[in-house]
């Protein structure tokens, strides 16, 4: 059945990747958007909500765009799909920029990451860039025909602490062991780049498309 | 933890991909999306363009050729050559690049590096270095900065501007020995080392691979988060695959 796709767009980040990556695993039938108009939003199957940059000029491009009740009302009511950033923002509060409010959707808090070095005595660089292995925590459906262990692209200095260990969804280890996905009824929001993460994280889209919750 | 990188190298000219030795007996490597899809499915972790287009007509091309290649192959993307305007970087992210490399703009205006980086954010800003050994044999090591294909001297050493780059922001090394560029004999291991030990971001070997070793030293000896290489890609001496499977048979983490 045709859907309509919104990847919510608040000036953060190319949503150019994230839009050709769903438009290239979506069916043909399927409208795919890029916008900032919260009646769109409103008006959407689906919302992917991605995000790039310090947490301060996220929520600051957010408020500016007036998407606060926008992409709350989504996160709420349909499939939503946060990345990067936009799994970040979610939660209650970052350490980034001496501290920054967040949307508090979910409670816990964005922390950075200690960095030194690994057991190995492989330096940890921040920002953790490059291909990690994701650890499923169960067999949630945005999973399926993803082998366990499979490594994504992740380009990022702070990570997701929720306060519920059960919303985990994935985990991932660098230095210390974070959630890189974390799912919560119809919302589901990991910090890796799906969108520049080969097969796995096209289907991953794939299965977000197919997603009912 | 973190896999280290293979990353194939497309020098680009007037919309096809080239190889030169030396800058010398430039040979056609192709259609850079064909190249891209096969370096993708191979398992390539990211592809860099170099656009190597000498006039500035053929400066859209490059832009094409990344819409192209973004619309088909979803890794990571980084685009060089000729980037020298915020203007340039905004064309090349919204052309479906992940990164830029800001190499010959960079020695000339090192605040560009600190602009670009609190505009666009660390993570996409790549700072390109060609080093070259200045000191005799017998002395210190000590590698100086080069612009212009390895041609001009800029009196900056190699060590120190690799930090200065690291200061202002910069969110990835991209390190060329000039010495070894096209050679085919290894990379300057000394030189990626010294880098390695002296910024705390991610460093790209770049300059002499010749055979899969050559990448296994590159990890090992030099210190590489990541190891960029052309040739023995483009005329498939070695897939991504092969060289992959190779790394980890040395130990080497990699994503198969």
């Amino acid at each position: 059945m045709a859907q309509r796709v919104t990847v919510i767009d608040y000036g953060m980040g190319n949503l150019r990747s994230v839009a050709k990556a769903v438009e290239h695993v979506a069916d043909d039938k399927d409208e795919v958007l890029v916008t900032d108009d919260p009646g769109l939003i409103a008006a959407s199957d689906r919302i992917i909500f991605p995000g790039q940059g310090a947490a301060r000029d996220c929520m600051a491009a957010i408020s500016h765009h007036h998407l606060n009740r926008a992409v709350v009302d989504a996160a709420q009511s349909k499939p939503f799909l946060g990345i990067c950033m936009g799994q970040q923002v979610l939660l209650e509060f970052s350490e980034e920029n001496q501290g920054t409010k967040l949307m508090g959707l979910i409670a816990g808090r964005v922390r950075r990451f200690p960095g030194g070095t690994a057991p190995d005595g492989e330096a940890l660089k921040i920002p953790h860039m490059g291909w990690n292995r994701v650890r499923q925590g169960y067999g949630h459906p945005l999973w399926q025909g993803i082998a366990q262990e499979s490594r994504f692209y992740f380009v990022h200095s702070y990570y997701v602490d929720p306060a519920q260990q059960e919303l985990v969804a994935a985990t991932t280890d660098y230095g210390v062991s974070f959630a890189s996905a974390i799912a919560e009824g119809n919302l589901f929001a990991v910090q890796f780049h799906p969108e520049k993460s080969a097969d796995a994280g096209l289907q991953l889209l794939r299965n977000f498309l197919n997603w009912t919750v | 933890m973190l896999a280290k990188r293979i990353i194939p190298c497309l020098d680009v000219d007037a919309g096809r991909v080239v190889k030169g030795v030396k800058f010398v007996d430039i040979r056609d490597a192709g259609d850079p999306v064909e190249v891209a899809r096969r370096y993708n499915e191979e398992g390539a972790d990211e592809i860099t363009f170099l656009d190597i287009t000498a006039s500035s007509d053929d400066r859209e091309t490059i832009v094409h050729v990344v819409e192209d290649v973004a619309s088909e192959v979803f890794i990571p993307l980084t685009v060089g050559g000729g980037i020298r305007t915020a203007e340039d970087i905004r064309r090349m992210l919204n052309a479906g690049a992940d990164k830029v490399a800001i190499n010959t703009a960079a020695v000339f205006n090192p605040e560009f590096v600190k602009q670009a980086t609190e505009r666009f954010g660390s993570q996409c800003i790549v700072v390109a270095i060609d080093a070259k050994q200045v000191s005799a044999e017998g002395e210190p090591l000590k590698w100086e900065i080069f612009t212009h294909g390895g041609r001009k001297p800029t009196g900056l050493d190699a060590i120190e501007w690799a930090r200065r780059m690291s200061d202002y922001g910069a969110g990835e090394i991209l390190l060329t020995s000039m010495d070894r560029d096209g050679t085919r004999i290894g990379f300057d291991n000394a030189l990626t080392r010294a880098i390695v030990d002296a910024v705390p971001i991610p460093v790209i070997a770049s300059g002499g691979v010749g055979n899969l070793q050559h990448l296994v030293d590159g990890v090992k000896q030099g210190g590489a988060d990541a190891v960029l290489a052309a040739s023995i890609f483009h005329f498939a001496e070695y897939t991504v695959g092969e060289a992959k499977h190779y790394m980890q048979d040395n130990g080497i983490e990699v994503r198969l």
